[in-house]
């Protein structure tokens, strides 16, 4: 029998398997930030151990950094100390540092792929779940803790048990307004948060083989948010255009080896998933979540869930405390519902191809008078670009501020906090309860449908504008 | 790593699903460069109220919870952010066993990891669990992962399934690292035949 994607990158990077313990696989790239790193250094420290490949380490500063000014002195104590921490574990351990103060600089998922760090078939851990995003380009890319961190440090491997796989096709052509994000927050909405917990997904489908690499990051940045570690798309034509050139690629005949081998990577005809999920792209419709978790979500048409349409009393006592911290009512439409702020970025939506079409919606028109509105962008680079574009100039005529490169209102790690019962158009991952401020209310949508709450100061039909 | 071999203890309810890692510990703790103190933190947005003071009606508050080393969850514990902060939260502030029907997965890897022992059991059986816990908050639950099974006062018992290999290492508070350098020869050869 055939082997899916994931079983071909999965095999190639197994070291050791002993019989009854978890394969040692080896790891490729591995990416790092201020956050969850300190304490794997200080456990090399503590032992007196080394990084065994920092050829293969890439340190950013991304998290805890404020978006509105890089002098370090002006920070808040904590977030100078990691950035100050992060400095001296790369400089001690000669690990490549994109520091912010550097040309290189952004949210770990966005700058990596930028770099050309993220080939196919490659295995790719960072200790951040959203690591997943690395999928897009048919590695095997996921999320890892602190511990971990450590062991990889030392020894460019973990111990992993393996997880099974499901196929989600998604068929058929998305209608106008309706993108990649929407994509997403369907699945989720449809097989549940923690759905896929113990699996790895791969995105197939003619809906999928058309988009571009920022849309399939997109996707696969959200794999985490519907429980599985891990979601790979099989490398193609755009996957290698996007790769040539950059810094990390192969460069000459290497490029041409590594990409006949890449094309080899994608599932073989008759390979077997565990499980298989269906989706029909012409009949998805452009999305808000209306919970605290990501799989809480409906076409922007549609209306909360009464809890008597619910079978499952679980699912009844996360609706009633979702709507709760939410201030919405089951039932309710989530057309029309009033917004505070509006945040266009992160490493679901925070690449250049995001920033141009919430452009598009943005133009000419001015956000409504009552709504902060921000856009942050991935990294330097992203915004660099935009700024060559007129983008900069179309978002701050419109009203919005235009900040630095960061994680800012993803995680409200920083100064960039929604207040207690705001509600947030939000580009970003999730709508966790208190993830963008202590009792901040996110309602995440597509970049479109953000700029088009920024504009009518409510949640709208970005469909009605496109007409 | 601290072992985990049984433990005879009182049990808090935490009667909700899809419980993330930032509600475990939100972000604004997340800026230390070390683990310590970070029970501080753990559950703080539904604990204390904004100014500092403790919601009286969170059970984590409750005298009659006070002690007590399980925490008995919803389905999805767990779920969100990597951060490790989440178990450390959980441990430093006491806890050494959650019971849920199902945690995410990068959660569960980190328990492991720190001597937090994550015990799936059946929707029914945690939900019988609650109810048995919020009845009678002093009830001690015998978690025993020798013979993976918790206990209740009236004999009643349930096994719950763990990864051999996790078992031992738990067993024995042995880390992955130890195992993974036991493979250096098999890593030398793997970066000697790699493609990258
Ligand atoms: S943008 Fe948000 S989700 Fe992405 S890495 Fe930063 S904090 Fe995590």
């Amino acid at each position: 029998m055939g082997k899916t994607l994931f079983e071909k990158v999965w095999d190639a990077h197994v070291v050791a398997q002993d019989e009854g313990a978890p394969a040692v696989l080896y790891i490729d790239a591995h990416l790092i930030h201020e956050v969850t790193s300190p304490q794997a250094f200080g456990m090399l420290r503590e032992q007196g151990l080394t990084v065994r490949r920092p050829d293969k380490t890439f340190a950013t500063m991304d998290h805890a950094i404020p978006t509105r000014g890089l002098d370090i002195a002006l920070w808040p104590a904590d977030a100078a100390t990691q950035v100050r921490t992060l400095r001296e574990n790369c400089e001690a351990f000669g690990v490549t540092l994109w520091d912010i103060n550097g040309p290189i600089q952004g949210i770990v998922h966005v700058v990596g792929p930028e770099m050309g760090v993220t080939h196919p078939g490659m295995t790719i851990v960072c200790g951040d779940s959203h690591t997943s995003t690395h999928g897009a380009f048919g590695a095997l890319a996921f999320g890892i803790g602190t511990s971990e961190v450590g062991h990889v440090l030392a020894t460019q491997c973990l111990l992993q048990k393996k997880p099974r796989t499901m196929a989600i096709t998604v068929d058929g052509e998305l209608g106008t307004g309706v993108t990649a994000k929407d994509i997403i927050l369907a699945i989720i909405a449809k097989n549940g948060a923690g759905g896929g917990a113990g699996y790895v997904f791969e995105y197939r489908g003619s809906a999928i083989r058309t988009l571009s690499m920022a849309n399939r990051m997109t996707i696969c940045n959200m794999s985490i948010e519907g429980g599985a570690r891990a979601g790979m798309i099989a490398p193609d034509e755009t996957t290698f255009a996007f790769v040539k050139g950059r810094p990390y690629a192969p460069q000459g005949e290497a490029w041409e080896r590594a990409v006949a081998f890449w094309k080899t990577l994608g599932s073989d005809e008759d390979a077997h998933f565990d499980r298989e999920l269906r989706l029909d792209a012409s009949q998805l419709q452009p999305m808000v979540t209306y919970g605290t978790n990501p799989g809480q979500g409906v076409p922007v048409t549609g209306r909360i869930p009464l809890p008597e349409e619910l079978a499952d009393p679980a699912e009844r006592r996360s609706l009633l405390s979702a709507v709760e911290y939410m201030g919405l009512k089951p039932g309710q439409a989530m057309e029309g519902q009033p917004v505070d702020i509006v945040f266009i970025g992160s490493c679901t939506n925070g690449r250049i191809e995001d920033l141009r079409e919430a452009a598009s919606i943005v133009q000419g028109r001015r956000v409504a008078s009552h709504i902060e509105a921000i856009v942050v962008p991935g990294s330097k680079a992203v915004k660099g670009q935009a700024e060559a574009e007129g983008l900069d100039r179309i978002f701050q005529e419109a009203g919005f501020e235009w900040r630095g490169a960061g994680c800012s209102m993803c995680l409200a790690m920083n100064d960039d906090k929604a207040g207690a019962g705001k509600y947030v158009a939000s580009t970003s991952n999730r709508n966790f309860q208190g993830r963008q401020g202590p009792g901040a209310r996110s309602l995440l949508m597509s970049p479109i449908m953000a700029a088009a709450a920024a504009v009518n100061g409510r949640v709208v039909d970005v469909r009605e504008m496109l007409r | 790593m601290q072992p985990f071999t049984a433990l005879s203890a009182a049990a808090v309810p935490l009667r909700m699903e899809n419980v993330d890692t930032d509600q475990i510990i939100p972000a604004r703790y997340l800026t230390a460069v070390t683990k310590d103190g970070m029970g501080a933190g753990l559950f703080s947005w539904i604990r204390y109220h904004p100014d500092g003071t403790p919601k009286a009606d969170f059970v984590l508050n409750q005298p009659e919870y006070q002690g007590a080393r399980i925490l008995i969850a919803g389905r999805n514990f767990g779920s969100g952010s990597s951060r490790e902060h989440a178990v450390w939260a959980l441990t430093d502030y006491g806890f050494r066993c959650v019971i849920s029907p199902g945690f995410a997965d990068i959660f569960y890897n980190n328990s492991l990891k720190n001597g937090l022992l994550p015990v799936t059991l059946a929707e029914e059986v945690v939900a019988m669990l609650w109810d048995l816990v919020e009845e009678e908050p002093a009830t001690t639950i015998q978690v025993d992962l020798r013979s993976q099974t918790v206990t209740l006062p009236d004999g009643q018992q349930h096994s719950f399934a763990i990864d051999p290999f996790r078992k031992i290492c738990l067993l024995e508070g042995l880390d992955d690292l130890g195992y993974i350098s036991s493979k250096e020869a098999e890593i030398v050869a793997y970066e000697a035949r790699s493609a990258y």
